[in-house]
């Protein structure tokens, strides 16, 4: 079987021992990677190789390895998350990549995420653009009953989409500008569509952006790189909802 | 916990201070400025109709006490423009401090046109400066249909467009310009808030469309003027 052999790829990992420490690209080479294997296993096997020979290991984030926690980051041929799209590294599968294929791995680059080890960076700017107004403080009183307070079917689902939102920061790392605005803009649109949003929804967009530009993350060229790098497929139309709602609190602030 | 009203981070920068704030700023002026050049171009045309119409139409536009209005009005609008969008550009520069090994060529990268808007920015404005200085304090020569004698602006344009170097400098400038609109009038609505699924398409159509109807307006002066126009 094909599938017994494997697939041997040379990879180009980008290597940082700390924060403050130079990085360079080191060359390794994954033996006997089958096509079910995800990107991530592909490390594993990459690592498990490594330690065996008494060298040190590649550092890489993940966590739930099922597309939902946000936690992997890897810029892999120049693409956050890898080649396909709506996909997060952990369910980039290798059935995408072919036997002899050369695949370069970088961090996610951006000065508001500073690489810790590796292939590691510390999103923790995201926490803090969320901790500035990602959530509801007014006092809403005790549970009210089931449809109290009407949400529309397309109205929900809309808001919904925004919450899909993972975090993982691949929207950065796409961004020429290295650019939170999709991230922010789908926190703030998920509160913004619904109801219990619509209490704090100007202090809210105006409290975060400035999170935004205190954690020195770029500008928005409306380049979309973003959106086709999400692995939620969050779209534009967040960050216009997000300028649009900016605009109008700026005016009537007092 | 802390109401959203009370973490105080907000009040000091300001709208204009902000990242969106000056990006709205650059999309506003610059929709000021797409209307510009596109009624300059308009104007433009008039060399296809002739030299009289075009000299008196010169004359009316530079003999109304309302254009050192129109002229300080456009100047703020373009200053605003340029100094935003360099700032803008700077902070975004700075906002990645390593670069990608590899960039991506499919649909995660971003096209050469979208990386490179401020360089085609200084290039307008460094073709904006050129073009100040060849036309607008050009040679004065002077022409009379009549009522006394106006300038004659379609003889200095002509002479200009006579040179090869020329042409082919102000042709390239325009193409830059063309990319330079295609781009950033889709981006102006965005960049307000204007974005419905229904209307994209349209809002991509129009800033292709009028990228491209600026450009090849502007274009066609100096190449009817190489080609056709002899005289």
């Amino acid at each position: 079987m094909a599938e017994a052999k494997g697939m041997n790829l040379s990879l180009k990992i980008w290597r940082q021992a700390g924060p403050q420490a130079p990085g360079s690209f080191l060359e390794h080479q994954a033996k006997g990677v089958t096509p079910d294997m995800s990107f991530l296993e592909m490390l594993d096997v990459v690592n498990e190789e490594l330690i065996r020979s008494g060298k040190q290991p590649v550092e890489f984030d993940h966590d739930c390895r099922e597309g939902i926690c946000g936690a992997c980051s890897m810029v892999i041929n120049g693409n956050p998350h890898g080649p396909q799209q709506a996909t997060t590294t952990c369910q980039l599968h290798m059935r995408h990549f072919k036997d002899g294929d050369a695949i370069v791995i970088e961090p996610f680059r951006a000065r508001a995420f500073p690489i810790v080890k590796d292939l590691v960076v510390d999103r923790s700017a995201f926490d803090r653009i969320q901790g500035a107004g990602g959530y509801i403080s007014a006092n809403t009183g005790a549970a009210q009953d089931a449809n109290a307070i009407l949400v529309g079917k397309k109205e929900s689902d809309r808001a919904f989409a925004s919450a899909t939102c993972i975090g993982c920061g691949a929207c950065v790392a796409a961004c020429k500008n290295a650019s939170a605005a999709l991230f922010v803009s789908a926190k703030l649109s998920h509160l913004a569509l619904l109801p219990q949003g619509q209490v704090e929804r100007e202090e809210r967009v105006v409290n975060m952006v400035a999170q935004m530009d205190a954690e020195r993350f770029g500008a928005c060229t409306n380049t979309g790189a973003c959106s086709a790098s999400c692995p939620v497929e969050i779209s534009l139309e967040n960050i216009a909802r997000m300028n649009r709602d900016y605009a109008k609190a700026s005016l009537k602030r007092r | 916990m802390q109401g959203l009203g009370s973490s105080g981070k907000c009040g000091s920068c300001g709208w204009i201070g902000s990242s969106i704030g000056r990006k709205q700023l650059i999309g506003i002026t610059g929709v000021g400025l797409s209307l510009f050049v596109l009624i300059h171009m308009l104007e433009n045309m008039l060399i296809l109709v002739g030299a009289r119409p075009y000299n008196e139409y010169t004359h009316f536009l530079t003999s109304n006490p309302l254009i050192y209005l129109a002229e300080g009005g456009l100047l703020a609008i373009f200053l605003l423009h340029v100094i935003f969008a360099l700032a803008i550009s700077w902070t975004n520069c700075k906002a990645r401090d390593s670069r990608y090994a590899v960039a991506s060529n499919g649909p995660k990268g971003t096209s050469m046109v979208q990386r490179s808007l401020w360089a085609q920015g200084l290039l307008i404005l460094v073709f904006l400066i050129l073009h100040l200085i060849s036309f607008k304090y050009g040679a004065e020569y002077s022409v009379d249909y009549g009522p006394g004698p106006i300038r004659d602006m379609h003889k200095l344009v002509v002479e200009v467009f006579h040179q090869p170097a020329y042409v082919v400098w102000y042709v390239v400038a325009l193409i830059v310009l063309g990319f330079h609109l295609s781009h950033g009038v889709g981006s102006s609505f965005q960049t307000v808030g204007l974005h419905h699924p229904r209307y994209q398409k349209c809002i991509r159509a129009l800033s292709v469309s009028y990228a491209l109807i600026v450009a090849l307006g502007f274009i066609t002066e100096p190449l009817y003027v190489y080609f056709i126009h002899r005289g």
